[in-house]
């Protein structure tokens, strides 16, 4: 295979990974900005999503884009409403102190995965496309739902920056996000924001695990990579800005697949790693973080 | 006991009261329960540990490692135990972990006081805890295929007596698949010990039979994702030879039929990459018509022997190796039956020196090291074999199977001659 082609694969692959890692790191990002929490129980949200996809898909037999359906509108749905009673009962009675809310994060992972594991199984199951469809390119074929993935991942996108930039719940989220005693001044209900947002990420990374198990499978360890890899990306990107993680999202899943192709996947991760270095040192703040008062 | 005492040294207590504590625990130890149990030990179960892959990548695996030895120990005791002694399975979760699995090893021997240790299978564990079980000076037989035991890198107390390990099974293969398949074989394995197996052991094999490897592609066993590695196979590959394990075997095999479309090369697999996988998983369908090897047929055959009918049976497998009570619930075959020969070679080893208690440990190994023919039958159901004393390990026959409408039928059976290897170590000679 030519150079071409094998650069052409190289970054489709890249894509799909960007698209999904973006998603689940708005979803992490959002949390880290708006409530200063470190959810380290992010990555389990993403399982709990695909878990309960395959859990869809398996409630309808026939048309399998009838369970992907009702996967990608439940998942989502039925992980919020887990995230918003974890606020409700663990977070806010910590008032969202940080060193421990990571704690309690660290729990919530364990018992969300064991829970997994014990009721859902130690096997990786598929959930099937809701389309097959296979391009065949002149060098290789490809599957068709990846770039459905990467078309509905961008869509997703799209709808979180318009919630954030153009609407009042986004506007609220973000004056909370800003500075959190004045709007509480304004008479914002500080904590039913905090709630909302916590559900709302735990909501995307539901999503992007939806997205991604008819690739993937679902799996009760399946979190942990998708958490160090929204870490790295909400690093780079800079918290709480959602331009910021996209763009780091491109950069590192679209990094990861170009060098692991060309040299190895060890070394694209070496090179991430590398990278959230250099920017503590030099950029503490992040690439494209809204502002100093944002760390504070 | 005596660091607990030194640390209650250095805390600053008093020399009475550590005086006291030593004193405690002296009269602990010599108390009455403990005189009695030395006493009555030969009426007492023997205590077998099973280091199992409760969770963890090897879980589905630790599944029917687990059902595989209740069946096998109830039909033992059934039959009188071990030396007229019922025989308890005491069960300890590595996690599918090196480092776990060493603790679990010093756990089974400090605190449950078991007489051996048995049923590993993920060659990074064995290999992190057979150290352990040496220096503890405890019987350690695994069931985990890997060739680090007949290696002879490991200790006297390893022992591979129930499944045939990697280096075997590639040599066995390898002449059925350069006269069927082809002749230019890619690669495509885990990069880590298990892999590495594979990896050393397929290219000589396959040389010898005049063909050749044309790239072999190492697979970090976290990764998820594969097509990226697919365009490293080579055009004029014949064979894709496919080893993977660990929850990403679907999306490796879906991906592949993505890339290739219908006219790539032939694919041979091992059966790793699907233990308790359903072969009629949405995108398998691409495996229709290739081949894998199995350790023991997966499907119920035409053929099979009664003996291979009542292990079936009283493990609880149906005519496609699921459970009988869950269709869904796929059995690790080609691998599980190596739990139940092994303790039936247990069995006779403690038979045969008298085993009493871990004072006869040594003794325990020596009697498995004496062994060599194991005639197929209830207790050897997936065939005769022949043991190799010197590097610990087993011989026996290999199956190769085709997919045919979604269930692998056997095609091919290997001789035992098939595999077998110049020993390149002797554990007989090793001190104990």
């Amino acid at each position: 295979m030519g150079f071409g082609p094998y650069f052409l694969l190289a970054t489709l692959e890249g894509l799909v990974s960007a698209a999904v890692l973006a998603l689940t790191a708005v979803g992490l990002s959002l949390v880290f900005g708006v409530m200063r929490v470190v959810n380290v129980a992010h990555g389990e949200f993403f399982m709990m999503g695909a878990v309960l996809a395959w859990w869809c898909a398996s409630l309808v037999s026939g048309n399998p884009a009838l369970g992907f359906l009702i996967a990608i509108l439940l998942s989502p749905l039925i992980v919020a409403g887990v995230a918003l009673a974890a606020d409700r009962l663990v977070l806010k009675r910590l008032h969202y102190e940080p060193e421990a809310t990571i704690v309690a994060t660290i729990g919530l992972l364990y018992i969300i995965q064991q829970l997994a594991l014990t009721f859902y199984g130690a096997e990786a199951r598929p959930v099937q496309a809701p389309f097959d469809w296979r391009i065949q390119l002149p060098w290789f074929g490809y599957s068709g739902y990846k770039f459905f993935v990467i078309a509905a991942a961008s869509a997703i996108l799209l709808a979180v920056w318009f919630l954030l930039r153009r609407t009042n719940i986004g506007l609220i989220m973000r004056a909370t996000q800003i500075d959190r005693e004045m709007a509480q001044a304004f008479a914002i209900p500080v904590d039913r924001v905090y709630a909302g947002v916590f559900a709302f990420g735990a909501a995307l990374a539901a999503l992007a695990a939806v997205l991604i198990v008819p690739i993937k499978q679902a799996h009760y360890l399946m979190g942990q990579d998708p958490l160090l890899l929204s870490f790295i990306v909400v690093i780079i990107g800079g918290l709480g800005s959602l331009r910021g993680t996209v763009v780091a999202a491109l950069l590192i899943g679209l990094s990861d697949g170009i060098i692991s192709m060309f040299f190895s996947p060890t070394l694209a991760k070496m090179l991430a790693t590398l990278l959230v270095a250099l920017v503590l040192v030099f950029r503490p703040q992040g690439l494209f973080s809204p502002g100093g008062r944002l760390v504070r | 006991m005596n660091r607990i005492n030194n640390q209650a040294v250095g805390n600053g207590l008093t020399r009475r009261s550590v005086l006291k504590g030593a004193g405690a625990g002296a009269a602990l130890l010599s108390a009455p329960g403990f005189v009695r149990y030395a006493q009555a030990q030969s009426s007492e179960p023997i205590r077998i540990g099973f280091q199992c892959h409760r969770t963890g990548i090897g879980a589905p695996y630790g599944r029917w490692y687990d059902r595989v030895t209740t069946a096998a120990v109830e039909l033992i005791n059934e039959a009188g135990g071990i030396n007229g002694r019922p025989v308890e399975i005491i069960i300890e979760d590595d996690g599918t972990d090196a480092a776990r699995g060493s603790e679990v090893v010093e756990k089974f021997v400090r605190q449950h006081k078991v007489d051996l240790i048995y049923g590993t299978l993920f060659s990074h564990v064995v290999v992190g805890s057979a150290p352990t079980a040496g220096e503890l000076k405890v019987p350690y037989y695994v069931v985990s295929e890997g060739y680090h035991v007949a290696s002879g890198k490991l200790n006297r107390y390893c022992v591979q007596p129930g499944i045939t390990d990697v280096k075997a099974q590639v040599r066995s293969v390898a002449p059925w698949i350069a006269s069927n398949l082809g002749k230019k074989v890619t690669l495509v394995y885990p990069d880590y010990a298990f892999g590495h197996d594979h990896r050393d052991y397929f290219r000589p094999a396959i040389e010898a039979q005049g063909g050749e490897v044309v790239a072999m592609i190492p697979i970090p066993p976290t990764e998820t994702s594969f097509t990226r590695y697919l365009p490293q196979i080579p055009r004029n590959t014949d064979v894709i030879y496919h080893v993977m394990v660990g929850p990403a075997v679907l999306t490796f095999v879906k991906e592949l039929g993505e890339f290739f479309g219908r006219g790539g090369p032939q694919l041979f697999g091992f059966i790793d990459s699907l233990e308790a996988v359903d072969l009629r998983s949405p995108g398998l369908e691409f495996l229709e018509g290739s081949h894998f090897w199995e350790g023991m047929p997966r499907y119920a055959q035409a053929d099979m022997p009664d003996y291979e009918k009542f292990y079936r049976d009283a493990v609880g497998l149906d005519e496609n190796g699921a459970s009988v009570n869950d269709p869904r619930d796929i059995s690790t075959a080609g691998h599980m039956f190596g739990c139940w020969e092994t303790l039936y070679i247990i069995k006779q080893a403690m038979e045969a020196c008298g085993y009493r208690g871990p004072q006869d440990r040594e003794a325990m190994i020596e009697a498995t090291e004496a062994i060599t023919e194991i005639p197929a039958g209830t207790e050897h159901p997936q065939g005769r074999k022949i043991f190799d004393g010197r590097i610990h390990q087993v011989f026996g026959e290999q199956n190769i199977s085709r997919v045919k409408d979604g269930r692998l039928e056997v095609v091919h059976r290997t001789s035992i001659d098939d595999g077998r290897y110049e020993p390149e170590a002797d554990y007989t000679t090793m001190s104990f």
